[in-house]
């Protein structure tokens, strides 16, 4: 019995073993696992032993069944892994072949500047204003302490509407309320805000800015964005101190030098333009560095102009209708296109307003480069 | 304003050198454009003596000479007429560069002889314009040393920037006075000690405001030959011709102390100098040679017989001085400025006049520069003087401004000592208090100033009224970079946004379209009137453009961009998407709008999909979709409606296909966003080649959203899945895919919670549709009878349309 036992089971184990599928497998399971199978046949003479064969030949009959059931489980599974394998095979592709990939859209650089000065500017309470670009002469000039004949007014290359020259000449014009040009400077808005707003006043106001001059460095329009502040106590240095932050966030630079200026416009009084300090390092101008390179505009650096700024001339805070005697405060006008250009290494201003879609997927934006104080404002090329 | 070193030396006393003065300049606000030293280009030319000349053996017009430059003799050959044994002339070795001629001399044979250097002309050396021959020296000149020292040449030309309120600078000794109070040395004192005069002055008489004081003083028996040396000189450095003696001696003075003046050749004038309002059409023949037709109230200077001067601008041709002049009248005057400013603007008319009048001269500088400049006259010109006559007088109206010293902290953020700054006003010719100049000063005067400072305005300053003024003249020359940078409080709470709703509209849907695969493109506000009129013209245009294709405030971001395509595709580019936010310009108004162009490929051809595909009207469509979504319109409740034509308020114009293309509309009114294909003969116009996709999306018609928290309303995922029941209807041409699938949405609001089209069949007479419903159970599943129920209405609700269900 035992040697009989022992037989069957290496025959069956060879059995498993030799089985070229899962077919073969099959067979040798039901002639040893099967209703009629040998090893339940064996089962079945259990019933007839006494106890203490029973005892004796049970486990070791079970052992059997286990053993074969083993190893019928394990050579099935080799089996199945085996035929995958060679399914898998004959299952290639050219991995190489290209894919098409989604079109990615792009942010013009001035509106990602524009975004990136409101963040900044969040950070220091300033909200965004806006303003028509189409003015009348109040706001964009009288307003702004430039009379009619002042010689600040030549300095603007107006572009000048004809519904308003024509209302000139039939004498229906009003200088408050008749549209009659296209705004020279983002500082109507200043306006604007000081006579929808009671102070204390802080914003920023991006936007376009048409003047009449068309060559390699100026364009017709471009845009600027005009910075307000009008509060008590408001000094030259906190305008200092704003132009100092804003221009080290925007460059991410802590060591941006500036050099104010006094200056004239005739607006702001004492009024100061900015220049901010470069430097060159391996052939590129980079805008910060040693301050002493920055001396005489030499070959190692020098300064450049970026924008004017002053405190608010008390007749345009009383234009506005607000007490100079209470408020006073600073206002600040600098060129998007300008500084887009310094931060991000592009040369050719024309090229902003072209739309040519090679220059805007290489100098353009990703739509996830969101500014954000906590990711960085700038945006990495 | 150019002047040079020197110039400025003869009214400022210092010991600064040239790199203090010019950071000096720049920091007290007055910006240094440029400094040129002529001395520069001319340092390697020497004086040199002409040792012998003989003619050139291969050619007449040449001469060879030796020449001494200090080293022996050298061999040079020469073609100029006057070169001769014995002439003092200025000399170029091999190597240096001639900048006239833009030429490096080396040793060269010039027909066969060899030639080490040239002697050279004032042309040559861009000192002049004499080319008829080499320059001549006296004979004592220093030969062998530099030529650019020995001529005076050495003199740093300095370029300045002066901004509009800063007459006083437009001359030397004003910014002399502004370096002087920066602590650069002494401001000269000015000599104007009239010349002792004899007879009756001229007859003048002023008899308009636009002149309030003419002032004019003869000199007889004048000689107008070439200015002095050093005069030529210094106005050639700056950039101004010499021309005669008394027509430089009137720039000279302009320069020197901004001070226009005018000189008329008496000879050419009939009866008295009048200034006067010029009459309607009055023409004038202007030193520059051309006529100007002049309007009433422009103010002129004319005798009896005809206008002489525009007055404050430029003078007449007719009655200038020539050499042969021999008696003048000086006219010394105050012109109005906003009337100088508005004759100028007018006529066109830029002068150097006319920059000093329109800014203000200083009105109280009449009798003195006429002074200045007769004696200059007699000086240069012989003469004798007659007296002054004054006609009218100068509005000088001395203006006081009441001054708190502690503003320049309270409002420059810089504290300046009191003292420290009365000296800096006393300095400028402010007077403070009973302190009326700079000398005067004594701390014991000082000290009995009390309270606020009654601080006089000099003359010369027309800028400065008011204390702010004072703050500024207080600051640039102690120094704006002493002010120190002061952090500016912070909102005190909660950061909040600080964008506007309609901001955060705009980001939100430039993010999107960027996200979307779309190029943010930004073209010019104004397009031609010719691109306009399809989108029913522009209701604003330029009347002073650059040009007729940037006139007319676009109506519409789609001519910019349909330009912009053109060049794209021009340049190969396969597939454009390109969109601009910006405004359009209506005639009650600017419109934040989207705009967007699909033209080219959709995709380029691919192993995968084949042929390349361009862009159609549903491309447009599913952008204006996507893009109204990410602007938070309420996407589902938009109806799709054609464009409206002009009859229906629509523009004029053909912009868009009329079969392809549509509005997104809330509400029958309110257009959010057209859409679809653009209209062939609008694609001829802008020389493309369609089909060519489009949208404009109107984000001012957005509705604006109802602020309603952040919390969002609650909500749980249904346990029960939702069930999918298709129907396959067979519709009459002309229904709608839109009013059938509203019409199967609707027939039972409780439990279809979607339905759409998904497959289209059409042919000649048949057109059939395939709608796909999904039902949301909510307590329990359906039943088959419920499932039938709603399938009944779906029909029914087919039905009163016209469709029926396919068998």
């Amino acid at each position: 019995m035992t040697d009989d036992l022992d037989q069957m089971r290496e025959q069956m184990l060879a059995a498993v073993a030799a089985s070229p599928g899962l077919d073969a497998l099959d067979v040798v399971r039901v002639d040893a696992l099967g209703k009629q199978g040998r090893i339940t046949q064996l089962l079945k003479t259990l019933g007839a032993m006494s106890p203490d064969q029973r005892q004796v030949e049970g486990p070791r009959i079970q052992g059997l069944r286990e053993a074969v059931a083993a190893a019928i489980a394990a050579r099935k599974d080799a089996l199945e892994a085996a035929a995958l394998n060679a399914r898998l095979a004959t299952e290639t592709l050219d991995m190489t072949l290209p894919v098409d990939a989604a079109p990615a859209g792009t942010i013009h650089p001035v509106s990602q500047v524009m975004d990136e000065l409101s963040e900044i500017f969040a950070d220091l309470g300033f909200a965004v204003a806006t303003g028509p670009e189409m003015e009348t002469d109040w706001h964009n000039f009288s307003a702004l302490n430039i009379p009619d004949t002042h010689p600040a007014r030549a300095m603007h290359d107006t572009f000048y509407l004809q519904q308003g020259v024509d209302a000139k000449a039939a004498g229906t014009a009003d200088e408050r309320t008749t549209v009659s040009l296209l705004r020279t400077h983002t500082s109507p808005v200043q306006i604007r805000t000081m006579l929808a707003n009671k102070p204390p006043i802080r914003i920023i106001a991006p936007g376009r800015t048409y003047r009449s001059d068309s060559d390699a460095t100026h364009t017709p329009m471009f845009h600027q964005v005009e910075g307000l502040v009008i509060d008590r106590g408001i000094t030259l240095g906190h305008l200092k101190w704003t132009l100092e932050t804003f221009l080290k966030a925007f460059f991410e630079r802590d060591d941006i030098v500036l050099r104010l200026r006094p200056s004239y416009f005739p607006f702001t009084e004492p009024s100061a333009e900015v220049d901010v300090g470069y430097t060159w390092t391996k052939g590129k101008r980079v805008i910060g560095g040693d301050p002493d390179k920055m001396r005489g505009d030499g070959p190692n650096g020098g300064w450049m102009e970026v924008l004017g700024s002053g405190m608010v001339h008390p007749k345009v805070i009383a234009a506005c209708g607000l007490d100079p005697a209470e408020w006073q405060g600073f206002a600040f006008g600098c060129g998007i296109d300008r500084l887009a250009m310094l931060k991000y290494g592009i040369d050719d201003l024309r090229a902003f307003f072209d739309g040519d879609i090679r220059w805007l997927k290489h100098y353009g934006f990703s739509a996830l480069d969101v500014p954000t104080l906590s990711g960085g404002i700038g945006a990495a090329a | 304003m150019k002047f040079t070193l020197s110039w400025l030396r003869d009214h400022l006393d210092t010991e600064a050198d040239l790199d203090t003065i010019l950071r000096t300049l720049t920091r007290v606000g007055l910006e240094v454009e440029g400094v040129a030293d002529p001395g520069e280009a001319l340092a390697p030319f020497t004086v040199a003596r002409v040792l012998s000349a003989e003619r050139h053996p291969q050619a007449d017009k040449l001469q060879v000479l030796q020449v001494d430059a200090g080293n022996g003799p050298l061999q040079v050959v020469c073609g100029a007429p006057n070169a001769r044994a014995g002439l003092v002339g200025v000399f170029g070795a091999p190597g240096t560069y001639v900048p006239g001629a833009d030429i490096t001399l080396k040793v060269a044979a010039i027909r066969g002889v060899e030639s080490n250097g040239m002697m050279c002309s004032a042309r040559e050396l861009q000192i002049g314009e004499g080319h008829d021959g080499i320059i001549e020296l006296p004979e004592d000149a220093p030969v062998g040393e530099s030529y650019a020292s020995y001529a005076g040449l050495t003199d740093p030309v300095i370029d300045v920037s002066i901004t509009p309120n800063r007459q006083d600078c437009m001359g030397v000794r004003g910014i002399a006075r502004d370096l002087a109070a920066a602590g650069l040395g002494t401001l000269k004192p000015l000599a104007a000690e009239p010349v002792a005069a004899s007879g009756a002055g001229p007859a003048v008489r002023t008899d308009t405001p636009g002149c309030p004081a003419l002032f004019a003083q003869n000199v007889s028996g004048v000689t107008n030959g070439d200015s002095p040396e050093w005069m030529r000189r210094r106005l050639t450095a700056i950039g101004q011709k010499p021309i005669s003696t008394l027509v430089d001696i009137t720039n000279y003075l302009m320069i020197d102390l901004g001070r226009p003046l005018h000189v008329y050749d008496r000879a050419t004038l009939a009866g008295p100098l009048v200034a006067r309002a010029a009459t309607e059409g009055e023409e004038v023949l202007a030193l520059n040679g051309k006529t100007y037709r002049l309007s009433a109230g422009m103010t002129v200077i004319a005798d009896d017989a005809a206008v002489h001067d525009i007055g404050g601008i430029m003078g007449g041709e007719h009655s200038g001085v020539t050499p042969a002049t021999t008696d003048v009248l000086i006219e010394c005057a105050y012109f109005d400025p906003d009337g100088i400013a508005r004759t100028g603007q007018a006529l066109a008319l830029t002068s150097d006049a006319r920059q000093r009048f329109e800014r203000g001269v200083d009105p109280a500088f009449l009798d003195d520069g006429l002074a200045i400049a007769t004696r200059l006259v007699v000086d240069l010109c012989g003469g004798t003087p007659s007296e002054v006559t004054r006609a009218g007088s100068p509005p000088v109206e001395p203006r006081v401004i009441s001054y708190d010293p502690d503003l320049c902290r309270t409002l420059g953020g810089l504290a300046v000592p009191a003292a420290r700054q009365a000296r800096i006003l006393l300095s400028l010719g402010f007077s403070v208090g009973a302190i009326d100049h700079a000398d005067a000063y004594s701390d014991a005067l000082f000290s009995q100033i009390e309270g606020r400072w009654p601080v006089r305005v000099p003359t010369w300053r027309r800028d400065v009224d008011g204390p702010a003024d004072l703050v500024e003249e207080v600051i640039r020359i102690e120094g704006i970079d002493r002010v120190a940078a002061v952090p500016l409080p912070r909102v005190p709470g909660v950061a909040r946004p600080t964008a506007t709703p309609e901001q955060k509209l705009e980001r939100r849907v430039r993010r999107a379209a960027a996200a979307r695969g779309l190029d943010e493109a930004v073209t010019w506000s104004f397009v031609s009137a010719r691109d306009a009129a399809p989108f029913g013209g522009g209701a604003w245009s330029l009347a002073n453009p650059i040009s007729e294709e940037l006139k007319v405030m676009r109506p519409s971001l789609l001519p910019g961009l349909l330009s912009a395509t053109h060049r794209n595709l021009a340049r190969g580019q396969g597939g454009v998407r390109l969109f601009e936010i910006g405004r359009r310009y209506l005639a009650d108004g600017e419109r934040p709008t989207l705009g967007l162009v699909l033209a080219g490929d959709r995709r380029p051809r691919g192993w995968r999909e084949g042929k390349a595909a361009g862009f159609d009207a549903y491309d447009a469509k599913a952008e204006a979709l996507a893009l109204l979504a990410a602007a938070g319109a309420p996407v589902d409740n938009l109806q799709v409606m054609p464009v409206p034509s002009e009859a229906e308020g629509g523009e004029a114009g053909e912009a868009w296909h009329p079969g392809r293309s549509g509005t997104l509309r809330l509400g029958p009114k309110t257009i959010l966003a057209r859409f679809g294909m653009l209209h062939p003969s609008l694609l001829k116009a802008f020389d493309l080649d369609g089909p060519i996709a489009a949208v404009e999306l109107y984000l001012d018609a957005l509705p604006a959203k109802r602020g309603s928290g952040l919390a969002r309303a609650p909500y749980a995922p249904p346990a029960l899945q939702p069930v999918r029941r298709d129907f396959a209807f067979i519709v009459p041409t002309g229904l709608a895919a839109d009013a059938l699938v509203r019409a199967v949405r609707g027939a039972d609001k409780v439990n279809i919670v979607a339905a759409r089209v998904f497959d289209l069949f059409e042919r000649e007479d048949e057109r059939s549709m395939a709608v796909e419903i999904v039902l949301q159970p909510s307590e329990k599943s359906y039943t088959d009878a419920d499932l039938k129920a709603v399938a009944d209405k779906v029909v029914a609700a087919a039905a009163k349309l016209g469709a029926t269900l396919r068998g």
